[in-house]
């Protein structure tokens, strides 16, 4: 018999190509599992995403004193700072019709901006403003505008003040960035440290850092015990401790934060309970709370289940045999726990590490309520910017160099984790 | 997990020693939270263990529930202290967020678990993509996305409403919800949506008469944790709401901050009794959707 193998395409029953249809179908179910996805993901985009990119907009975005001042900062840009000392009488022109019409809250708003650039704009355009005015009304026409101003105020005449312009003129700046590493430009638009009693945001993101890893650390050493000890009892007395770590983990951020603020504050419960014991007198009660100390044992309490979880799951697969295996061949418990067991555990170690890193360096809460005034990390700034000074842009800038370093570290985490697999309680 | 019969001394010593240590961090961190539940009883307005309390025999003039009318706003002459106000904030924080929580639950609920449906379809593209996107909002620092979130529903007037407040709040707790159903859909056997299928059930009756009561529990875990994400939340309220939406969060924060006032503590009992109510649900829960999914306990 002979075996005749057919060259034509399979086709379905409805005479299309089977590949082809195949296709359809997989093309179709990709759709399907799509389109329930999509609801999620365009509310997650536009009251999440869309927020956050328009924050790091912010804190580049510049163009408000652009759109107060346009004229005026034309002409500014003719100004051959070689050849002339002062600008040309056209910018004092501009500026002197910008003050006269402009709008008052535009104006105000532009001045906070323009006191970043260099302190003493705002009082001197106040002032300036007010004469201007005064000049308009009288329905006088100024023979030469430059020699108007400086006759209102001397300052008019230093050129300081005009080379300060320079880092506004453009819509995009980097200024709050600068600001945010205690950085600013100086008159030649070089980038140069603050002034001494200026440059605090430095001081407060290496804190930040000393804080969270720090915590890290405190939650390693008290974790890896406990994670063992989960992971070794049998399950149901397991099940019952496991209580003791996901209670916290359940309780609301401002229970836990008044209780440690209960527990250390100077005639609180450590303090009593030192004093009963006689370890302590009782005009020697120990300060714990609202300084750094106190943001410490907080945040290490806070974030202790972040790191127990993970080393508990990766423990709980490692086998029991394999530290008797190596003790039966004459390591000692040391050795076997040092070169067998520890090794096993890395994956745990990283991911629990890594999880309470970021949370810490982006925790605001505790640090604030119980970091007192030398406890507190960068996220207060954020907070302080955002709701008390209203410098939106240097806000923005701070939260997005948070962002960035969180992202760095989430990536780690991604490559040694895998992000999809957060596993909760 | 004992300790061998043959064990040497020293191991002995570090046996104890290793037992002693972790009985230590329990106590760490358990302890902050029992210890305010007899100070809220106190009749003292400082937050503090007073003589009378530590007296043996107990001194019944030192305790009292005075804090706790004061919470529910009741203000009788015996009930109020010059040092602490009294108002109805409490009570209209707990409508308040309890308002905000539910809404927020039910729409993050709804959403998440479509979405978890979408993402356990083996046909997904760009599956790590849309994951990391949609579990973002529980990654980034609560502190920035007030920021951001400020300064965005600033320019279309929803700061200071209750719809702006609980829009934040949904996209902060449907992470939750999504890995919650997600890590129950994992070992679904899809092969009885197929037979329903087969056997004639439309889409919307296979997931409301199959899948719906096989992954309810995951469902009803995830809706736990959205609302007390919600319930909780203090960092967006601080900056999103008005006195209008004032919430517990946002009055005890007002609370620790301004006055250091006894009636925090009586909540924050009320919120650790709440916490372990919702911790012992969802653990029943996730021993149901184990049973449920045919997966043994170890």
């Amino acid at each position: 018999m002979e075996v005749t193998i057919s060259t034509a395409e399979l086709l379905t029953t409805d005479g299309i190509p089977l590949k082809q249809s195949l296709r359809k179908a997989e093309r179709r179910n990709k759709l399907r599992a799509f389109l329930l996805v999509f609801p999620l993901l365009l509310f997650i985009f536009v009251t999440f995403v869309m927020p956050i990119g328009d924050m790091l907009l912010r804190s580049v975005d510049d163009s408000q004193i652009n759109s107060v001042f346009p004229n005026t900062f034309d002409e500014y840009k003719n100004w051959d700072k070689g050849a002339d000392e002062l600008p040309p009488e056209e910018v004092y022109k501009s500026l002197f019709f910008e003050l006269a019409n402009g709008d008052k809250r535009q104006i105000g708003k532009a001045l906070t901006r323009m006191n970043y650039a260099k302190s003493g704009w705002k009082s001197l355009i106040k002032k300036t403003t007010r004469e201007i005015k005064k000049i308009v009304k009288k329905g006088e026409e100024p023979v030469s505008y430059k020699d108007t101003f400086i006759n209102i105020n001397k300052l008019w005449a230093d050129p300081t003040y005009w080379y300060s312009f320079n880092q506004m003129v453009k819509d995009r700046s980097s200024i709050y960035y600068w600001n945010a590493l205690d950085r600013t430009f100086d008159e030649e638009g070089d980038v140069v440290l603050q002034d001494e009693k200026r440059r605090m945001y430095i001081k407060t993101w290496l804190r930040t850092f000393k804080v969270s890893v720090y915590v890290t650390i405190f939650c390693l050493i008290l974790g890896f015990p406990v994670a063992h000890l989960l992971a070794n009892l049998p399950l149901r007395y397991s099940n019952l401790l496991m209580i003791f770590v996901l209670l916290p983990f359940w309780t609301s951020l401002l229970v836990r934060t008044t209780a440690w603020i209960v527990m250390l504050q100077q005639n609180g419960v450590i303090n009593g309970i030192l004093v009963w014991l006689g370890v302590i007198s009782d005009d020697g009660r120990i300060q714990m709370v609202y300084n750094e100390v106190g943001t410490l044992i907080a945040m290490t309490q806070i974030l202790l289940p972040f790191m127990i979880l993970p080393l508990y799951s990766v423990m709980r697969v490692i086998p029991k045999s394999h530290m008797r295996a190596a003790q039966n061949l004459g390591a000692k418990p040391v050795t076997a726990f040092l070169r067998v067991y520890l090794p096993q555990t890395i994956p745990g170690i990283s991911a629990g590490g890594l999880l309470v890193f970021v949370l810490a360096i982006g925790y605001f809460i505790t640090p604030e309520l119980v970091g007192g005034k030398d406890g507190k990390l960068i996220g207060s700034w954020i907070a302080y910017h955002l709701k008390t000074t209203l410098n939106w842009g240097l806000c923005a800038a701070l939260g997005a160099i948070l962002l960035g370093i969180m992202l760095i570290f989430y990536w780690l985490y991604n490559k040694i984790v895998g992000i999809d697999n957060i596993k909760l309680g | 997990m004992a300790l061998p019969s043959y064990a040497s001394p020293v191991q002995r010593t570090y046996y104890y020693f290793y037992l002693f240590f972790c009985t230590v961090v329990f106590f760490f961190l358990i302890a902050p939270l029992f210890a305010i539940i007899p100070i809220s009883f106190s009749v003292s307005p400082f937050m503090v263990f007073t003589e009378g309390m530590l007296a043996w025999p107990p001194d019944p003039e030192a305790w009292s529930i005075r804090w706790y009318r004061n919470m529910i706003g009741d203000c009788s002459a015996d009930v109020v202290s010059s040092t602490v106000p009294c108002s109805t904030k409490w009570m209209k924080g707990t409508v308040n967020s309890f308002y905000i929580g539910i809404i927020a639950t039910v729409i993050a609920t709804a959403l998440g678990t479509l979405a978890a449906l979408g993402l356990s379809r083996p046909h997904m593209p760009y599956k790590g993509l849309i994951m990391a996107i949609l579990i973002s909002p529980m990654i980034v620092p609560l502190i920035i996305t007030a920021a951001g979130m400020f300064f965005f529903y600033a320019r279309i007037n929803l700061v200071y409403t209750f719809t702006g407040v609980i829009l934040a709040h949904v996209a902060l707790a449907t992470p939750f919800v999504v890995i919650t159903v997600t890590a129950t859909l994992v070992g679904f056997d899809m092969n009885m949506v197929k037979a329903a299928q087969s056997l004639g059930a439309k889409p919307m009756r296979t997931f409301f008469k199959v899948i719906m009561p096989l992954i309810l529990p995951g469902i009803i875990s995830g809706a736990l944790f959205a609302f007390i994400t919600s319930f909780d939340e203090v960092v967006i309220v601080m900056f999103m709401a008005s006195i209008d939406q004032l919430t517990i969060p946002k009055q005890m924060w007002a609370g620790i901050r301004q006055e250091i006032s006894p009636v925090i503590l009586c909540m924050a009992t009320c919120l650790v009794l709440l916490s372990i109510f919702l911790l012992t649900t969802v653990e029943v829960l996730r021993r149901r959707s184990e049973k449920l999914r045919g997966i043994k306990a170890r």
